[in-house]
């Protein structure tokens, strides 16, 4: 063979070829097919197709060979079996049924190996009514009454204690299996039983190790086909479980394993097929929020803040030198920024370098895109999400925006600046408006530069008053407001109790860190299925692609399918990191970025929904929406154009009906069908977008389920989706 | 367009001889011919014929063909104009009732003969023919990775590249992916304007944006220019104007016709007053919405009171099929400036008159409060 072609003889997978001789002879073969299998690959597929049928015939109808390392495979080729050959054999069940039938049988299986007939097993477990323990009693009572097989008696003890090494593990690795080897079973039986599909199809919580079922098949392969000794298979096989598990145990993060074995220890007769369901099936609350509960009970609690205020309010000073204080930003960085901005004549701005990052940002001497970072406090980790203040800049305050839960609102005290900011074309007002629409029912206060004006009370007490009497007309109940009073640029009252001794006379209130860390962190929605709406997409390390966003509800994990909405595209999601850091896991709330394969970069644009491809999000370009108008100069009509902002999204959408003006307290019909929309008026209107776009309604997911309109740069109005 | 000879009876009926000059006639001539008029016009028609022997040949020939429309169809980026319909005038190579398709061509002459000329479509006539309409402007409305190149012509608004481009954001230790992302946009941006801008017509580019956009693009645009040596946009630096818009979405040219610089450059071009006069018509909805009205019906009934002042109604009304529903349009503006009002005919392909068409195409402000309207439950809601 080397001699005939000298050439290939370096490669690798070419002398792997060649050992399957013939292979390269024949014409009109797809060589490529070849090279771009890798060599497990190839073994795994020509291992389906010239033993499926002996195998299962072997393992099936004959039996009696006590075969360990080969039982999922025997399953695998079980289960898949089902739709056709095997379907007399298992008795008419309900796909439910079937399913807990299956699951345990696989777990008898990793108990006793496959020394016992499958029909027997299923008899039993069918006599005890999917009970696994009782029937597992029942199978090994009878099996040692009986002792008709004497060559699968001999190891039993042996290999049933290993199974008891691995009872943790075992536990983990079954639902994997069984989900694999159920949607393999769908995807041959398509459109069975529409539910049962959804089920199979749900997305895979773990990664199926590929330890086991590779190894062996590899070693299958290794046997010269056709021999089908027994023997050489089971003393492979045995050789190889310790190993083969070991990769499987490490790929499972380590949390899955332990919350698994917990509910394994917390109740002894738990039947495998709670075990299954709960991992499987996402609607499954209990799981979800246990899982979440196992995942960050103990760590800190996740806080999204954004900061706003009207431009030059001192936002990104502030929280630079918040991060600065807190350790987050190195002293040889920071002794960087100082020399660099010396340089530039722009001193001042040296703590906002920290958070505006580019060029642009840092010679004009504003914030441009929102700037994101991370510090801890006693109690939370806060994501801190910088918001430029200018009002050209709106739509990209309003994506951070929708990614928060609570807000500091930063005013500027000077005299003049507080109330250029606050009236009418200050960006103070607006900002708080649209958090307060988004959402965002928490507010800190900072009023900032507080040391320009001498610490003085009287301009503190002025602004509070100000600024309480408009928040509370925006909607903010007052013990959810705080007011605090500081310096960014000294970093007065930041992070430690006040040492100015003016302010010390009058102020006994708590530093702006304790007011963070006093804000409440809502409660996750992570039994809703899973949606992540992208905020960002970018070239990441290695292969693929990255989008990056906020999980606004549900849970994903590693290798999951998830579909790119509105594109209907599907995807698998490669890796997840939360702040650079690979995670397994990312739970609603979280802010991750996500690796994904299986779609082109072009295809997924800022604005789209991942979702759980067996729960969709609606896509709809016609919706109808409550909207609450604001103070707008221009009264909205029928054919009105504005601009949608729907969480990163921005859109241009027409108004194309006005169905309802409402009352703004009862919420009753005023008027049907108005002519125009005046300010301050709430209404059902009808939009219409340019494109289709994912929306969900209110009442189901809130997050997904606000917008904001806006026309010319000002914000005319925010609506709730009611219909879609 | 030029018009070449008019022939029009009392009783309104009668022929018109029109040479298109440019693409924009085309959309005049798409408001002007309707359903059921007659055109002749220049065209190339493939014959057959069949030699005494049996074998056939077939050629193309140009000829002069009067076709009775049955269908228009009117390509609004390409500027295209096909008519179908039956021959009317048999000649040596087509036979009467054979169906043709005209294209109308710039520089050809067409005859246009209608059973009825009313007052809209004589007016079309000489504002087509009125050669000190033109101002063409291109505009260039962006925002960060979205970007919108605009020529605006008298009577329409072409949106001639639309440039989508995802830009990753800034974040904690990678500017570097933002900063190539926002050249590559850049660049595309510079191409779209090189490619679809004609510097030797347009008189002015507006570049449009909110933030800094604008200016990176400009400053970006103009080294690149100096770098690569670009004659054409040197020489054309001073055309260019930097504008503030909200957004970089096509709606925004609004917000950049209203702009008072862009006035002033742009004196009184059709599209700008437009804009103007819807403008005015929100406000008076705001300010004073007895005085402010929007349906047919509405519209109809003050004008019944004699009270519109400024008439707003999009060129799309006149262009329906139905003969009596368009004689109502034509009526309704013809007494507005009988009894004194100004009758503004939007363009639908600019952006004003896309906003008036969604408004049910026709407003009107009046010149006192009709508040006993406001009461009324009007139908055009439903339309």
């Amino acid at each position: 063979m080397d001699l005939r072609k000298p050439s290939m003889k370096d490669s690798h997978l070419m002398s792997h070829l060649n050992e399957c001789d013939g292979f390269d002879d024949v014409y009109g073969h797809s060589v490529e097919d070849d090279y771009c299998i890798s060599p497990s690959d190839a073994a795994q597929f020509m291992f389906d197709r010239t033993r499926q049928h002996q195998m299962s015939a072997f393992f099936n109808e004959e039996n009696g060979i006590a075969e360990e390392g080969d039982c999922n495979i025997t399953s695998f080729k079980q289960d898949i079996s089902v739709g056709d050959s095997e379907k007399q054999k298992w008795p008419d069940l309900s796909e439910l049924d079937e399913v807990r039938l299956r699951s345990c049988l696989e777990e008898i299986r990793s108990v006793i190996g496959d020394a016992v007939p499958e029909q027997i097993l299923i008899d039993s477990v069918m006599k005890n009514e999917f009970d696994f323990n009782k029937a597992l009693d029942d199978v090994l009572s009878s099996a040692a009454s009986a002792t008709g097989k004497p060559a699968a008696d001999a190891p039993k003890p042996q290999r049933e204690r290993k199974s008891r090494d691995r009872g943790a593990k075992r536990a983990t690795d079954v639902p994997d299996r069984l989900r694999s080897d159920d949607s393999s079973t769908n995807n041959r039986q398509t459109g069975v039983v529409p539910q049962e599909n959804k089920v199979g199809s749900t997305p895979v919580v773990k990664v199926v190790p590929p330890g086991t079922k590779t190894v062996n098949i590899t070693k299958g392969f290794d046997v010269p086909p056709g021999t089908d000794s027994s023997e050489s298979l089971k003393s492979d096989s045995n050789a190889v479980s310790p190993r083969s598990l070991s990769p499987s145990s490490g790929r499972i993060s380590p949390s899955m394993g332990i919350e698994v074995a917990d509910t394994l220890s917390d109740s002894k007769t738990m039947t495998v097929k709670e075990v299954k369901t709960a991992t499987r099936s996402r609607e499954n609350k209990v799981d979800v929020l246990t899982q979440y509960q196992q995942e960050r009970g103990q760590s800190k609690e996740q806080l999204h803040m954004v900061v706003i205020g009207h431009v030059d309010a001192g936002k990104s000073t502030l929280m630079g030198h918040l991060l600065y204080s807190l350790g987050q930003v190195n002293k040889k960085t920071m002794h960087k920024y100082e020399q660099e901005s010396k340089k530039l004549g722009k001193q001042s701005f040296v703590y906002a370098w920290i958070l505006d990052e580019t060029g642009e940002e840092r010679s004009r001497g504003i914030t441009m895109d929102v700037g994101q970072s991370k510090f801890e406090t006693a109690t939370k980790v806060v994501t801190l999400l910088d918001a430029p203040g200018h009002k050209d800049f709106i739509p990209n305050m309003i994506t951070g925006a929708t990614q928060a839960d609570v807000a500091l609102l930063v005013v500027d005290a000077t005299r003049g600046e507080f109330e250029t900011g606050f009236e009418s074309g200050g960006q103070t007002r607006e900002h708080a408006l649209l958090v307060r629409s988004l959402g965002v029912s928490q507010l800190g206060v900072v009023v900032n530069k507080l040391d320009t004006v001498g610490w003085s009370q009287e301009r503190f007490e002025e602004v509070v008053g100000k600024l309480g009497a408009f928040l509370k007309q925006a909607g903010f109940t007052e013990s959810n407001v705080t007011f605090v009073p500081c310096s960014g640029l000294t970093g007065e009252n930041l992070t430690s109790p006040p040492s100015e001794d003016m302010l010390l006379q009058w102020y006994k209130g708590p530093c702006l860190l304790d007011v963070i860390d006093k804000f409440k962190a809502p409660e996750r929605p992570v039994t809703k299925p899973f949606r992540l709406s992208v905020n960002d997409i970018f070239k990441g390390t290695g292969s693929g692609f990255c989008v990056s966003g906020r999980v606004e509800t549900g849970m994903v994990q590693v290798a999951d399918k998830v579909l790119v909405q509105p594109q209907n595209e599907g995807a698998v999601i490669k890796g997840l990191s939360i702040d650079d850091v690979a995670v397994q896991v990312a739970f609603a709330g979280d802010q991750v970025s996500v690796t994904l394969a299986g779609i082109d970069m072009q295809n997924v644009a800022v604005g789209y929904i991942l979702c759980d491809p067996t729960q969709l999000i609606p896509v709809t370009s016609h919706f109808e929406a409550r909207i609450v108008v604001f103070n707008i100069k221009v009264p909205i009509t029928k054919g009105y154009a504005v601009i949608l902002h729907h969480q990163s999204l921005v859109e241009q959408a027409v108004i194309t009906k006005l169905v309802a003006q409402l009352n703004k307290s009862s919420g009753e019909v005023i008027k049907r069908q108005p002519r125009c929309l005046t300010r301050n008026s709430n209404a059902v209107v009808e939009l219409e977008m340019s494109h289709p776009i994912c929306m969900e309604l209110y009442r189901d997911i809130k997050e997904l389920g606000r917008f904001m309109l806006r026309v010319g740069g000002i914000t005319v109005a925010a609506g709730l989706v009611t219909q879609v | 367009m030029k018009l070449i000879n008019k022939n029009v009876d009392k009783d309104g009926g009668g022929s018109v001889t029109l040479m298109p000059e440019e693409s924009e006639d085309m959309w005049h001539a798409y408001n002007l011919i309707s359903e059921g008029d007659c055109v002749r016009a220049s065209t190339i028609r493939k014959v057959q014929n069949e030699s005494s022997t049996g074998s056939s040949t077939s050629n193309r020939v140009r000829t002069v063909l009067t076709i009775r429309i049955e269908n228009i169809d009117f390509d609004t980026q390409a500027c295209v104009l096909r008519l179908k319909g039956r021959n009317i005038a048999e000649n040596q190579y087509v036979k009467m009732g054979a169906y043709h398709t005209l294209d109308l061509e710039v520089n050809r002459k067409f005859t246009l003969t209608k059973s009825e000329w009313d007052s809209v479509a004589l007016e079309r006539v000489d504002t087509a023919c009125d050669p000190t309409q033109h101002a063409d402007v291109a505009a260039v409305v962006m925002q960060e990775g979205l970007a919108h190149i605009c020529l605006i012509t008298s009577s329409m608004t072409l949106v001639r590249a639309k440039i989508d481009q995802c830009i990753p954001r800034k974040r904690k230790g990678n500017v570097q992916q933002h900063e190539k992302g926002l050249q590559r946009y850049f660049e595309s941006v510079m191409q779209g304007i090189l490619r679809h801008v004609n510097f030797d017509v347009v008189k002015c580019i507006l570049i449009a944006s909110p933030g800094f956009v604008r200016d990176q693009f400009y400053e970006y645009m103009f080294q690149q220019a100096i770098k690569l040596d670009n004659k054409i946009l040197l020489e054309n630096k001073s055309k260019f104007m930097l504008i503030h818009s909200s957004s970089g979405f096509k709606h925004s040219l609004r917000e950049v016709l209203t702009d008072p610089s862009v006035i002033a450059k742009m004196a009184d071009t059709k599209a700008s007053s437009e804009v103007r006069a819807l403008e005015s018509f929100y406000t008076m909805l705001q300010t004073e919405p007895a005085k402010a009205f929007y349906g047919t019906k509405h519209v109809e009934r003050a004008n019944e009171a004699q009270a519109i002042e400024t008439l707003l109604i999009s060129d799309n009304l006149f262009r329906i099929q139905d003969v009596k529903l368009r004689k109502r349009y034509v009526t309704l503006v013809d007494s507005v400036r009988e009894s004194g009002g100004e009758v503004k005919i939007f363009s639908s392909m600019h952006v004003s008159g896309e906003q008036l068409d969604q408004l049910t195409g026709v407003a009107a402000i009046l010149r006192f409060p009709m508040p006993e309207l406001e009461d009324e439950e009007d139908s055009d809601h439903e339309n």
